[in-house]
């Protein structure tokens, strides 16, 4: 009886042990890191932090005027131990997000406080900086008071709340992530479009051909495949100039007088970037029509059907899952692009990427980037969905 | 075999984990300048000579400034970089938020020895510059003469560049509309004055290339991918030396501003980082940089350069200085933020 | 057995067959009209070339800022790629052993770094590690490159687990080898094509790797597409067409393994007896 339960069970925990290391592994490098990011869109520990009672008490305030004389005293005091102290600059940073200038004045003011207890704390204040006395100065730092916010995940919608508290759109022209998530969106949608107008025909020309020739033609869309992002971008960026070959070949041709402006703008991005995702809509297409093969285009044509007819009305409709898993991996891929636009785009073409890696290492608003990421991770997430259903569904029941 | 090559692999493996902590403690002494000419120069005149003179190895980096640039880097924790050089706004307000260790004056030879404009609590003028019209005088006959040609398409059609922020890029854009440049400043102090030159930049904004690294300018020049550029006048200096490139400066509306040398706070190599500064403010060692850089340097007793066509070409010589406008640090201190925030959602639209 | 094309047939036939001419060209073109220009003995990148030339190639075997970001990326590379191997091998030996749920909740997490878009797990990386001392550091460059190549090789191994028969274990270890003499004159073997094709997948994935490095890399740690990518921006020098040439030579060569592990693999079961 022993020896039957242990060839049960051995390959089984084996199997864990097996699977344990890289799990591990993928905790902590991937899963871990990205929640802790994702968290942070909604974390606000900064300003708790460094002023634990008076994040209380203003948790208390009801909003109208300004917060109790007894409230600003703890403040004082607060940011009297918090000087020189880095909790402070976590803080000033983080309120600095809410009002652009708070930064300064909570530095300045944590250095000219005065010594002793004021009799009227909002006035000892407001002679280091006006604005102390002003009731949107302290509603910011009731809405940066946490330990939660909304306010990075408003932020990331071009959305706020006012001192009152309600959600309302942000001035215009710092209104910013809104016409860059429909960019990203857009620029998108046109590199599937073009990858599926240059993919399709070329899928169907390699699927109807015989293998000898068809799979050294696939070689030579597996090569760009291969070759790295980078090494691609860089050569259409040299391409592209002004004095490059693009130029330079229409100009002998005598179909343009001026070299146009082909780099660092969207027509740069747009170029490379069909280039770069083209094979990935080739590469499901061509695997999908080789499973429908020449047998219904040439029944219908036996039927009497032109050949172009027989395309659209027999072919076309049967490759259907093959440009839909195209798109989908073409779409979805482009959602993410960072390298291609930075360089061969102009400041107007840049995608919701840029802003991530923007607010991670070029300012510090980790909320932000934090906010940004999951906008692009559920939107990725949900394509993804939709892109196993259909690359999977010929074969599951329907 | 299998089992040879599986066992070389680990034996890497390990020697990469034995290698790699020693590698984080003992990090070098990182210098980070702005790379291209200007960094070329100070390898010269002042990595390679400090690392003979004292045996501190140095490691370079290159940034395009930004002071959350540092900032993230002080409040991760992640000082990786000991010694950089920033603009006037950025050692203000980073001083001010304690992102640089304090300067020893007495160690550096006294407050007395730089120009007014090199001394602070937190960092030594290191070099001064100008950023100007540029131009390739092979391309364009008739060169510009003033802002307010970058602007005309008619004359000039095609592209220009300007820097991705908005520092110079809107005092240029004020000039270019006629302000007078003892004027700029108090424009912009006004919300109007801000709006006119967002207005005027929208006027050509189709037209504008945006670089972030001193070095793309030239590059665009050079490549005929824009017409005209604000560039910093000492790279197309020496573009002209090194690359026989006809680079011309319009010195006329040209901002001036000095650039200084911080040491991070937290920074592991501080007392070398410190070394290195004086090491690099010396006059004997700053008086060999304007000829390679075609910069100004900021200590006073530093001899000024032999070579007459280089002292021309000196944002510090005094009739490029007259035609200049000084960079108003104290309004940049004040509103680069609102500014970079306000110019970064109009950029990306 | 061919149908006469009616005129207008013929005529989209052709305009087909011409349009994928175009689309090839467009696919070749970049790669194909930037290696001859790494050549060119003027500075100039454009045609017509002034004259054949090494110069940039011994620029960039000579210049103190490529040959060590070549180094850089040998040496992340390697290190990432035994990490990457080592761990996606034994996760899918493991993987093949369990099923149900948890066999596809960890497929799915071990794909995964492969769905996220790059710069997420950048910046989440860079947040992380730079509390731990990791960023501007070759260990914690190598764990990022090794998270991202060890997806390719759970794929490839288990791929040629699919295809792998169990009775020839059971046979093994009824001629009284132990588990471990099994996996390792069995097992191995057999799967060995596509650890190796997983190696080298992590390693194209590590050597060609832009973004995560943009966010990890110190000055000590640049990589070659690292100072590639600085290149671009802030001058185009042949030097570079040169760099892109090596880069494009190296992916050749790897796919290349690949393909030759392929088709070796196709033989293989090919010649294997019918069941």
């Amino acid at each position: 009886m022993r020896q039957p339960m242990s060839r049960f069970l051995r390959p089984r925990f084996s199997a864990w042990l097996l699977v344990l290391p890289l799990f591990l592994f993928s905790a902590a490098t991937f899963v871990v890191p990205i929640v802790m990011m994702l968290a942070r869109s909604v974390q606000d520990p900064e300003l708790s932090r460094a002023f634990p009672q008076t994040a209380a008490a203003l948790a208390l305030w009801d909003g109208r005027d300004l917060p109790p004389a007894s409230s600003i005293d703890t403040f004082i005091a607060e940011l009297r131990d918090a000087r020189g102290t880095e909790g402070l600059s976590f803080a000033a940073n983080r309120l600095n997000s809410e009002i652009s200038g708070f930064r300064s004045m909570l530095l300045r003011t944590a250095r000219s406080l005065p010594r002793d207890r004021q009799d009227d704390p909002v006035a000892a204040l407001a002679r280091i900086d006006a604005r102390w006395g002003e009731r949107s100065t302290w509603a910011a730092m009731r809405r940066a008071s946490g330990p939660f916010t909304d306010g990075f995940l408003l932020a990331a919608l071009d959305r706020q709340r006012n001192d009152d508290g309600a959600v309302v759109r942000v001035a215009e022209e710092r209104a910013v992530f809104v016409t860059v998530l429909l960019r990203t969106l857009w620029i998108s949608t046109l590199v599937t479009v073009f990858c599926l107008l240059l993919g399709y025909p070329v899928a169907y020309l390699l699927a109807s051909m015989p293998g000898r020739i068809a799979n050294p033609l696939l070689v030579l869309v597996l090569i760009p495949f291969w070759t790295s992002v980078l090494v691609r971008t860089t050569a259409w960026v040299v391409l592209l100039q002004r004095d490059g070959m693009v130029n330079g070949l229409l100009q002998r041709l005598g179909l343009i007088e001026q070299p146009l402006t082909l780099i660092y703008n969207r027509t740069g991005v747009l170029i490379a970037m069909v280039h770069v995702l083209l094979p990935l809509m080739v590469l499901p297409l061509y695997s999908v029509m080789k499973g429908i093969g020449r047998a219904p285009m040439l029944a219908a044509m036996s039927l009497g059907a032109r050949p172009f007819e027989a395309f659209l009305r027999v072919y076309l409709p049967q490759s259907v899952a093959g440009i839909g898993a195209g798109c989908l991996l073409v779409f979805i891929s482009a959602l993410g692009y960072y390298v291609t636009p930075e360089l061969a785009g102009g400041g107007g073409d840049q995608m919701i990427s840029y802003f991530i890696a923007f607010y991670t290492n070029r300012t510090t608003n980790w909320g932000l980037a934090g906010a940004l990421s999951l906008i692009l991770l559920v939107v990725t997430g949900l394509l993804y969905v939709a892109y196993a259903r259909l690359s999977r569904g010929p074969r599951a029941p329907a | 075999m299998i089992w040879s090559l599986a066992k070389r692999a680990l034996t890497v493996l390990a020697l990469g984990a034995l290698l790699a902590p020693g590698d984080a403690a003992a990090r070098d002494l990182t210098v980070v300048g702005w790379g291209g000419s200007s960094q070329a120069a100070q390898r010269r005149v002042y990595y390679e000579p400090f690392t003979a003179q004292t045996r501190v190895p140095i490691q370079e980096d290159s940034w395009s400034g930004g002071l959350g640039v540092l900032r993230t880097r002080v409040q991760a924790g992640n000082v990786t970089w000991d010694v950089v050089q920033v603009e006037a706004d950025e050692l203000q307000i980073g001083c001010d938020e304690g992102l640089y260790e304090r300067i020893d004056w007495a160690a550096m030879g006294g407050r007395d020895s730089f120009m007014r404009e090199a001394v602070s609590d937190c960092g030594v003028g290191a070099v001064a510059w100008s950023v100007g019209l540029a131009y390739d005088g092979a391309r364009l006959r008739e060169g510009p003469t003033s802002w307010a040609d970058f602007w005309n398409l008619q004359r000039f059609p095609g592209q220009r560049t300007l820097r991705r922020g908005p520092k110079y890029t809107l005092e240029i854009a004020l000039m270019s509309d006629g302000v007078p440049a003892s004027e700029v400043y108090n424009l912009l102090r006004t919300p109007a004055g801000v709006d006119r030159a967002f207005r005027r930049l929208d006027q050509i904004k189709p037209n504008i290339v945006w670089w972030t690294a001193g070095a793309q300018p030239g590059q665009l020049l050079a490549s005929g991918e824009v017409v005209m550029a604000a560039a910093y006048t000492s790279r197309m200096f020496a573009a002209r030396r090194d690359d026989n490139r006809d680079l011309r400066v319009v010195w006329n509306g040209s901002i001036f501003a000095v650039d200084h040398w911080v040491v991070l706070r937290g920074s592991s190599n501080r007392d070398n980082a410190m070394r290195f500064i004086q090491f690099a403010t010396r006059p004997e060692n700053q008086s060999r940089f304007p000829a390679l850089s075609f910069q100004g340097v900021t200590n006073l007793q530093a001899a000024l350069p032999s070579d007459a066509g280089v002292a021309a070409s000196l944002p510090t010589q005094p009739d490029n200085l007259r035609v200049a406008m000084p960079l108003d640090v104290e309004f940049w201190v004040d509103n680069i933020e609102e500014l970079t925030q306000r110019f970064n959602a109009w950029a990306a639209r | 057995m061919k149908m006469p094309l009616a005129p207008v047939d013929r005529v989209l036939r052709w305009a087909l067959v011409g349009l994928c001419v175009l689309v090839f060209i467009f696919l070749l073109v970049p790669v194909l009209a930037v290696i001859p220009l790494s050549f060119n003995a003027g500075s100039f990148l454009t045609y017509p070339m002034t004259g054949f030339s090494t110069r940039w190639y011994t620029d960039f075997f000579t210049s103190p800022r490529w040959l060590p970001s070549l180094w850089n990326s040998l040496f992340i590379g390697s290190i990432a790629t035994a990490i990457a191997t080592i761990l996606g091998t034994a996760a899918a030996l493991g993987l093949d052993r369990l099923g149900g749920v948890a066999k596809q909740a960890l497929n799915a997490l071990f794909l995964m770094p492969v769905v996220v878009p790059v710069v997420v797990i950048g910046s989440s990386l860079y947040a992380s590690f730079a509390a731990l001392g990791l960023t501007a550091s070759y260990p914690g460059l190598i764990l990022a490159h090794a998270l991202l190549g060890a997806p390719f090789v759970v794929i490839t191994v288990a791929a040629t687990l699919s295809g792998f028969d169990r009775r020839l274990l059971s046979a093994a270890m009824s001629l009284g080898a132990t588990p471990w003499q099994a996996f390792r004159r069995v097992t191995l073997p057999l799967i060995l094509p596509g650890v190796v094709s997983g190696g080298v997948f992590a390693f194209a994935t590590s050597f060609d790797e832009i973004v995560v490095t943009l966010f990890l890399a110190g000055p000590q740690q640049r990589t070659l597409p690292l100072q590639m990518f600085d290149g671009v921006r802030e001058q185009i020098s042949p030097t570079i067409t040169a760099a892109a040439t090596l880069l494009f030579l190296v992916s050749l060569l790897l796919v290349a393994v690949i393909e030759w592990l392929r088709r070796r693999g196709e033989r293989l079961q090919a010649s294997a007896p019918a069941e």
